[in-house]
């Protein structure tokens, strides 16, 4: 049967606006509190850890380029190497999964969580500010997730041949929304990690 | 039996007739019909629970329900009413029906897509009738789910707020494909300049789905997360704000109004020029101010929240805006009585709905233009007023226009044509009783009556005995429409292919079309609306 590349894409596309538009309500959020509690905002994010921000947004950028490789090899004809690259792309993922646990934990085991007796006692304006960073990176990190099972399914589809150099549609709107998920990481690291 | 075979059969025989040839069908008009069935009856609960609501307010005082019972009823008639009916209504019933078919395609862009959406929309529907049962009650924050006390009401709200985040997440996924299909499946000769309205209707409607319900979604999920998890970002003391929820809540509730609108107004673009045997006037012009609506629709939201505090320049704005968005409404009514000037006009019962659509909708705008001043809504805000006023444009808007192509379209689905003197008599009732239940409500909010009260003051008692009257007749008339629609399309008159003689392409083809939608790739050479020549057949 005929497929229709553009529409494919063109449809993907979409999605992807919707996604952003999911994020953009808390970035919203975000601009608000932080005109409200500029001071409170400022302190709290001197807890971020800027280093494993930075390392968690090297770890997503060269995602996206092996993701991005695993394209330009799949047009080639390059199983193989396609393969390769997919899967360093959700190693790299569960990497990036990794650090946020790191991250996430010790904060957690210093009761600095919704409802945690430490953020608890915390000033109104901290509050705000790990609310809202807990929902960010959680449902980014719920985006890394879902992202790698797809990369993961597409695996088993260019495995089985489905996917290959005169059809890789599915493999080219996986990348896509990878590359989404890179792009968010982009805004969420240096509003929260580095210009407070 | 080979496909080939089935191409030419009707799609209400082929592939099969057996429930999973249904409900795991990915035919664009199978998945219709699924819809007209699973929308059509939530619509007739949430009647049912609308009339429950009337009937308790037929006197001052406890009359047939308790207050706490009284609060489910009106959030549950809100949450299906808007949810499971107006939202998905038009674009998920005859826009997947007709979509493909007016455009000269085979099917939508993504057939499995269409059939998730279907199984996403039962899913969310599940979900809230489960919110009916075990816990502590049905939810009754009103369908808003305004916080704080959809943070802390122990009933069922996290399951409703859940049933709504899937039930958008379907509506995403709707109007992804229907933009996608507008944009690449068009048969060859169709133009955008050739594209009927109704699709153009569909087509802006489909980038607010897209782009405005991911809001809803962050929202609600916020809202479960404060329920959940005990986050706060609603919450003052924890630094939050209720005010935001209610900004978010409405970034996106807001322009819903209109992806409940705009499909309306698309069947009521495809009605009128047929019934009145007439070129559309201003066929430019509709489609402009459909995207003109959908875009300046989506920027007046805070005119809902003019009594929740904000600063004087934010209601000078918005209420500027609001009386923006009536233009392009403004533009499409005169469209439609310029369109009739001088027609050939016949009242066949769906040129009645029409009709009457844009009878009631005026009058709903026109009230709309009230509260969108700021200085009056501060008076009849969260009264009755509200309540009658979008009735007219919801109901007797998206409600009439769904009536109108339940008329208009029933036949070329089944090839069977239901009693014309029936419909016209249900429509005399079902308009009388209409105008009789929500006029009062308008009169009684402009003496002060509050919205979503359990009792009132003893001088209201008048005007709730005739709305409440009105909504008996209403229902009625609704009950007569559905049995003499339902009768039709099962034992009625069997109809060619173009009963009512009209230039759109789903017109051309069989009735009930084929599973293949048309025998030969259809060539596009005149306008959807060059009606000379067009013969009944």
């Amino acid at each position: 049967m005929h497929k229709d590349y553009t529409g494919a894409k063109m449809g993907m596309w979409l999605f992807l606006f919707s996604e952003l538009l999911l994020f953009g309500g808390l970035f919203i959020l975000y601009a608000v509190s932080l005109n409200r509690h500029g001071a409170a905002f400022a302190a709290a994010g001197q807890e971020l850890d800027w280093m494993l921000g930075t390392l968690n947004t090297l770890v997503l950028l060269t995602s996206s380029l092996t993701a991005a490789l695993a394209v330009s090899a799949i047009q080639q004809g390059k199983a193989q190497m396609a393969l390769r690259c997919l899967w360093a792309t959700i190693g790299f993922a569960l990497g990036f999964l990794v650090v946020k646990y790191v991250e996430w934990g010790t904060k957690i085991h210093h009761g600095l969580y919704p409802g945690g007796a430490e953020l608890a006692g915390r000033e109104a304006g901290q509050m705000s500010f790990f609310n809202l960073y807990y929902v960010t990176t959680g449902l980014h990190g719920l985006h890394v997730i879902i992202g790698g099972l797809v990369l993961g399914w597409v695996i088993i589809k260019v495995r089985q041949g489905k996917v290959h150099g005169g059809d890789f549609v599915l493999l080219e709107n996986s990348v896509l929304y990878w590359h989404l998920v890179d792009l968010i990481w982009i805004f969420i690291f240096p509003l929260y990690y580095l210009v407070l | 039996m080979s496909s080939a075979q089935n191409a030419h059969k009707s799609f209400l025989q082929a592939p099969g007739t057996g429930l999973a040839s249904w409900i795991f069908s990915t035919d664009h008009k199978r998945i219709g019909i699924l819809y007209l069935c699973s929308v059509l009856s939530f619509f007739l609960v949430g009647v049912s629970l609308g009339l429950a609501i009337r009937l308790e307010l037929f006197a001052p005082g406890e009359t047939i329900v308790s207050a706490q019972t009284y609060n489910s009823l009106f959030t549950l008639h809100g949450v299906i009413m808007i949810f499971l009916f107006i939202i998905p209504g038009i674009p998920a019933i005859f826009g997947n029906i007709l979509l493909p078919l007016q455009l000269g395609a085979a099917d939508v862009a993504f057939p499995r897509l269409n059939l998730l959406s279907w199984w996403l929309y039962m899913s969310g529907a599940a979900l809230a009738i489960a919110s009916l049962f075990g816990g502590s009650g049905p939810p009754d924050t009103g369908w808003t789910f305004y916080v704080p006390f959809s943070a802390v009401t122990t009933t069922n709200v996290s399951l409703a707020a859940m049933a709504a985040f899937i039930l958008g997440f379907s509506s995403i996924l709707t109007g992804l494909n229907f933009l996608t299909t507008t944009h690449r499946l068009r048969a060859p000769g169709m133009s955008w300049s050739k594209i009927p309205l109704f699709v153009w209707s569909l087509y802006a409607t489909a980038w607010v789905q897209v782009l405005a319900t991911p809001i809803l979604g962050i929202t609600l999920i916020l809202v479960l997360l404060e329920r959940l998890l005990g986050l706060g970002l609603f919450d003052p003391a924890k630094g939050g704000d209720p005010i935001l929820f209610q900004h978010l809540f409405w970034i996106y509730s807001h322009p819903a109004v209109y992806i409940m609108i705009l499909p309306g107004m698309g069947v009521i673009s495809e009605i009128i020029p047929v019934f009145t045997r007439k070129h559309i006037f201003g066929y430019k012009a509709i489609v402009v101010s459909s995207l003109a609506i959908a875009f300046a629709g989506s920027l007046v939201w805070g005119h809902h929240m003019f009594a929740s505090g904000m600063s004087d320049t934010a209601v000078f704005v918005f209420s500027l805006l609001t009386f923006i968005v009536a233009i392009p409404s403004a533009i499409k009514v005169f469209n439609w009585v310029a369109t009739m000037y001088k027609g050939s006009v016949s009242l066949a019962p769906p040129m009645l709905f029409a009709l009457s659509f844009v009878f009631l909708f005026s009058v709903g705008g026109l009230t709309g233009l009230v509260l969108g001043a700021a200085g009056p809504d501060i008076h009849v805000h969260d009264t009755h007023f509200v309540v009658g006023h979008f009735h007219y444009t919801m109901f007797g808007g998206t409600g009439f226009a769904l009536f109108a192509a339940l008329h208009y379209w029933l036949p070329k689905i089944f090839g069977r044509i239901y009693n014309f003197k029936i419909a016209t008599l249900a429509w005399g009732i079902l308009f009388t009783g209409f105008n009789i239940l929500y006029t009062s409500m308008m009169i009684l909010g402009m003496r002060g009556m509050p919205r979503r009260y359990y009792d009132y003051l003893p001088e209201f008692t008048f005007g709730n005995q005739v709305a409440t009257a009105g909504s008996w007749l209403l229902g009625a008339g609704v009950l007569l429409m559905f049995a003499n629609l339902l009768h039709g399309c099962l034992r009625g008159a069997r109809v060619g292919n173009n009963p009512w003689a009209a230039g759109t392409l789903e017109w051309t083809t069989s009735s009930p079309p084929p599973v293949e939608n048309f025998l030969e790739q259809p060539l596009v050479e005149r306008g959807p609306y060059e009606l000379g020549g067009v013969q009944i057949s």
